[in-house]
């Protein structure tokens, strides 16, 4: 190895350090040129860039996609409409213009207070609404006068439109203007050109698919902000289309059939889950909300004492009643609890041993033998009571937990509720208290702490059709591509309900089909000779009548009436539909609610089973 | 060791300890620690502005630079024989963590840069970056000079490891900053010029090979970069605003404080990678030459530690690691100002930020230690 020169490498080191450094100064020298020729040589460009942008840039709002039920029919569109508009950004007396400008155009006290609300929750420099759905003659009053005000311009958009307003409230929602809060959960720069966001239902679960991608667009503008020419463009892209598993028609007629009551309505296509219709009543106006609704009319909608915002077939809270059975004789009988001939006596009441408290059935007199499939026909309240204390309150709310009570069905809609399942864990978790067994009997027609859904029980009926098959509710089939027309189906999604036993599937779906065909079936007046039906009534207390009073309908003001509920799917051998109805206060669910699923499985089925256009709606065997 | 009388001039005080005192007691270097301290008052000042005027952003970037300076400190305090010994360890640990970084690591921003040791996130690379200098510094310290051949391709080999690994993450930015940190060490070391210029030309031919290597957002930066006008609201939209706001700064600025396009949130990153358009526009063509000036106080004063640096380890390493400071931050002025393409370099010091930094000031320890450790010999 060489002996290392250390002068030599010490001197060339140097060299190097030199060299380095006047390549450094170099550098520095050419980044200050740089900064010279930007911050002197072309000053005048920049200031003129940074103080009034010559050329703007536009973003081009994509359209919002459309809304089609099963059928084609439109359910959402996008209407043009002219507005007249205000940046208040730009407007110095923003009162002595408003003023100004009801000498062309007429404003009413509704139009200026939503203004004003407006005014209070939009972002910087967004144009707000001072006049929607201008006509003509307004139109062109403003054209003439309209250099004297500006700030202010009439503009030409799309905007949402329900044309089945109230029927579609609850399912589609409805699009608003986009407030402060909601700026938090967006992606800001994909709605610059944006002024409308889903705010509940399907408009607001598929947002991020109904909005499309933003489009920019370089303009050229004049000294009063005006667009003189465009330079260049990328256009926006539209949001995808939704094809619903809903049909408008099924929808109308649900609607229709719960008459002067309110309530819910959910029906279910069992193979897909898919809903066919979906109805809480009362409903709305959903176009009132669009263009920003008056403080007014907010108020009337929200003081009402039926609640019409509220949408009961998913957030609505009922006890499920006697509709609960069905799932209990099951979870009995793979328990092996009952067998399918166990017989209870049935004497017209219940005690728990070395109890006073008598558990009363609905029929005084009491219905004597039972076993589960008269049980079931008959709706006996004591069988159940005893059926309930052998299982238990967690044995039972296992098996109920399996077909989906207690929690969010996972349906493509904002906000549900989970409803109660009971049980020991819950009591002590929710309510910090220990578990009485006289709420077990309870629980075991369907009151108590338990509360369900429509939707839950349509889709654990539909789930007994299905023959333990759970499917996930959605509401949209399909997207699909404007552009190219590409479909993007929703695949139904499943778990299964572990009930091995096929015999007992069959045993509680004959008698939930004695229910509606036997002589003493709760539901025996829907009955029908066109096709089987299989169901079953309830009845939710709204109130407790007391060991010594007795339930008197006609003594009872009409909104502490019991709620009545009927569960059912069609044909019972082939089931093709599967429907919950919640008739609020409408007494029993035999009366009042059974015949509203027998006018949706006519309306469904006689179509299918005999061809479009046949007339056998008006029997009634 | 064969020094000129001159050179050692400013050690021999009549009594050192009691005439440098404190500074001299803890081994810093005033000259280097004063600019080092005015650059980071500066930075702050333009801090304030660029966040909106939020305390809280200055007040955590201020413990940021409390723990840098610190680390600092703390290596002013270790022998360069020390540094040496630990050299080819902490390359050893560095491209260990960076094989584990690819093999584990959690990824952020599309990349996998960070090493989740439970207690601290970790970016192995920041670790590379000083530990290559270093190795190639010891590696080369006892060989002729200048290197041979030999010599050289071993020390491509122990550059091109972990140069290689960061770019797989992929980080093109870090992996070019540890590539010329190690050539700089070669440079520095003697190599012959023609061998630097052969060097250069062939990466001119390997550069359409290394485009299609290239993931499709560093080839859009780099087409961005090429003509930002195609993009204008997209990728193109960070330069062509922090052009127009560095522009209409002009020669005195806006005023601290006063910069529309700073303020009025046009300019997108302003208060990390592109704060110095903010100061651009605030404080005008007078406050860049302000701080360019303080910039080439700090490297002057580096290269000037390197070359009285009394063996080639100190002096390749100083040299190197006050060379690649330069590269941050005219990298960085270069891509806010639109002359390179943009790459997530921080301007050194003023950047809101704090892995870098820790690196940096870790440097500049180093950089004290190899100047205030020096053996005293006699006249």
């Amino acid at each position: 190895m060489r002996i290392k020169d250390h002068i030599r490498e010490e001197q060339n080191f140097l060299g190097r350090v030199i060299i380095a450094a006047l390549l450094i100064m170099l550098a520095l020298l050419g980044l200050s040129a740089r900064l010279v020729q930007l911050q002197v040589i072309e000053h005048q460009h920049f200031t003129t860039l940074s103080k009034d942008n010559r050329i703007k840039l536009i973003t081009l709002a994509p359209t919002r996609g459309l809304i089609f039920d099963r059928n084609g029919v439109l359910l959402a569109q996008n209407r043009p409409a002219y507005n007249l508009e205000l940046v208040p950004e730009q407007v110095k007396d923003i009162d002595a213009t408003l003023e100004r400008l009801s000498h062309y155009i007429t404003l009413d006290a509704d139009d200026r207070e939503r203004f004003n609300h407006l005014r209070r929750h939009k972002r910087r420099f967004d144009s707000i609404p001072i006049r929607v759905n201008l006509d003509i003659e307004e139109t062109a009053r403003f054209a003439v006068v309209r250099h004297q005000f500006p700030g202010v311009e009439i503009k030409a958009k799309l905007l949402r439109h329900y044309p089945f307003a109230e029927v579609t409230s609850h399912l589609l929602g409805y699009v608003g203007r986009i407030s402060s809060r909601d700026i938090k959960t967006i992606d800001t720069s994909n709605y610059t050109g944006t002024n409308h966001i889903g705010k509940t239902g399907i408009e607001k679960s598929y947002e991020a698919t109904l909005h499309g991608a933003i489009g920019v667009q370089q303009v050229e503008v004049n000294s009063s902000g005006r667009v003189v020419r465009i330079l260049d463009e990328t256009p926006p892209q539209p949001g995808q289309d939704l094809h619903l598993h809903l049909d408008i028609d099924l929808q109308q007629i649900a609607l229709e059939a719960l008459g002067d009551h309110n309530g819910a309505v959910v029906a279910i296509d069992p193979h897909s889950g898919g809903i066919l219709a979906l109805v809480s009543k009362p409903g709305y106006d959903p176009n009132l909300f669009v263009e920003g609704i008056s403080r007014h009319a907010y108020m009337t909608l929200q003081t009402d004492r039926y609640r019409p915002l509220y949408n009961r077939a998913l957030r609505g809270q009922y006890p499920p009643g006697s509709t609960i059975k069905p799932f209990i004789g099951l979870a009995g009988l793979e328990a092996g609890v009952i067998r399918y001939d166990t017989s209870y006596y049935c004497p017209g009441s219940f005690q728990l041993p070395g109890h006073e408290h008598k558990y009363r059935d609905w029929k005084k007199g009491g219905h004597g033998s039972m076993d589960i499939d008269a049980a079931i026909t008959q709706s006996c309240d004591v069988y159940y009571y005893k059926l309930a204390f052998n299982l238990g309150i967690d044995t039972m709310s296992d098996y109920l937990g399996q077909f989906g009570f207690g929690r969010r069905s996972g349906v493509d809609m904002d906000g549900e509720s989970r409803g109660i399942l009971p049980s020991r864990d819950w009591k002590r978790r929710t309510r910090h208290q220990p578990w009485h067994p006289g709420e077990t009997v309870i629980a075991g027609i369907g009151q108590g702490y338990f509360l369900t859904t429509p939707l839950q029980l349509a889709i654990a009926t539909a789930a007994i059709a299905n023959n333990g098959h759970l499917m996930t509710p959605h509401v949209v089939d399909y997207l699909q591509n404007r552009g190219n027309g590409k479909r993007h189906p929703i695949l139904p999604r499943e778990t299964s309900v572990p009930i091995a036993s096929q015999a007992n599937w069959d045993n509680v779906r004959r008698a939930m089909r004695h229910v509606v065909e036997g002589l003493r079936g709760t539901a025996r007046r829907i009955r029908t000779k066109l096709y089987a039906i299989a169901g079953k009534t309830g009845t939710a207390q709204v109130f407790t009548v007391s060991q010594e009073d007795e339930y008197n309908e006609k003594n009872v003001a009409h909104k502490l009436r019991d709620h009545a509920l009927f569960i059912g799917y069609a044909p019972a051998d082939d089931p093709q539909i599967a429907v919950a109805v919640v008739v609020e206060n409408g007494g029993h669910g035999g009366a009042t609610a059974a015949p509203v699923a027998r006018k949706l499985m006519d309306a469904w089925l006689l179509p299918r089973i005999y061809g479009p256009g046949s007339n056998h709606g008006n029997d009634d065997s | 060791m064969n020094l000129h009388p001159t050179d050692i001039g400013d050690l021999t005080p009549t009594d050192p300890t009691r005439q440098r005192g404190l500074l001299a007691r803890f081994h810093l270097d005033l000259p280097l620690l004063l600019g080092l301290l005015a650059l980071s008052s500066y930075g702050l000042l333009v801090l304030y502005s660029a966040s909106g005027q939020d305390m809280g952003q200055v007040e955590h970037q201020l413990m940021r630079f409390g723990l840098a300076f610190t680390v600092m400190i703390g290596i002013a305090q270790v022998r360069q024989e020390q540094l040496m010994r630990w050299s080819p360890w902490l390359y050893l640990v560095g491209t260990l963590m960076l094989v584990l970084v690819l093999l584990i690591g959690d990824v952020g921003k599309g990349a996998q840069r960070w090493l989740d040791l439970d207690l601290i996130r970790f970016q192995p690379s920041e670790m590379v970056k000083l530990a290559v200098p270093m190795t190639l510094a010891w590696y080369l310290t006892d060989k002729p000079h200048p290197p041979t051949w030999q010599h050289l391709l071993l020390s491509a080999l122990i550059m091109m490891v972990p140069v290689l690994l960061i770019a797989r993450q992929p980080d093109l930015g870090t992996a070019l900053l540890v590539a010329s940190a190690g050539g700089f060490v070669l440079f520095l070391a003697g190599i012959s010029w023609r061998l630097i210029f052969g060097l250069l030309g062939a990466a001119a031919v390997a550069t359409p090979v290394l485009w299609h290597f290239m993931h499709d957002y560093q080839k859009q930066r780099i087409l961005t970069f090429l003509d930002p006008e195609q993009d204008p609201l997209g990728a193109g939209y960070h330069i062509i605003q922090s052009k127009i706001a560095i522009g209409s700064g002009g020669i005195w600025g806006k005023g601290w404080l006063a910069g529309a396009q700073s303020q009025l949130d046009f300019l997108p990153e302003r208060h990390t990678d592109f704060i110095f358009a903010v100061l651009a526009e605030e404080l005008g063509l007078v406050g860049v030459t302000m701080l360019l000036a303080l910039y080439l106080f700090v490297i002057l004063r580096g290269l000037y530690i390197a070359s009285r640096a009394q063996d080639t380890y100190g002096r390749l390493l100083g040299g190197t690691l006050t060379l690649v400071f330069f590269v941050y931050l005219s990298v960085n002025i270069g891509m806010v100002s639109g002359l390179l393409p943009v790459v997530g370099v921080p301007l050194p010091l003023i950047s809101y930020g704090g892995t870098s930094l820790v690196t940096l000031m870790a440097g500049f320890g180093m950089l004290m230690s190899i100047h205030t450790h020096r053996k005293l010999l006699p006249r």
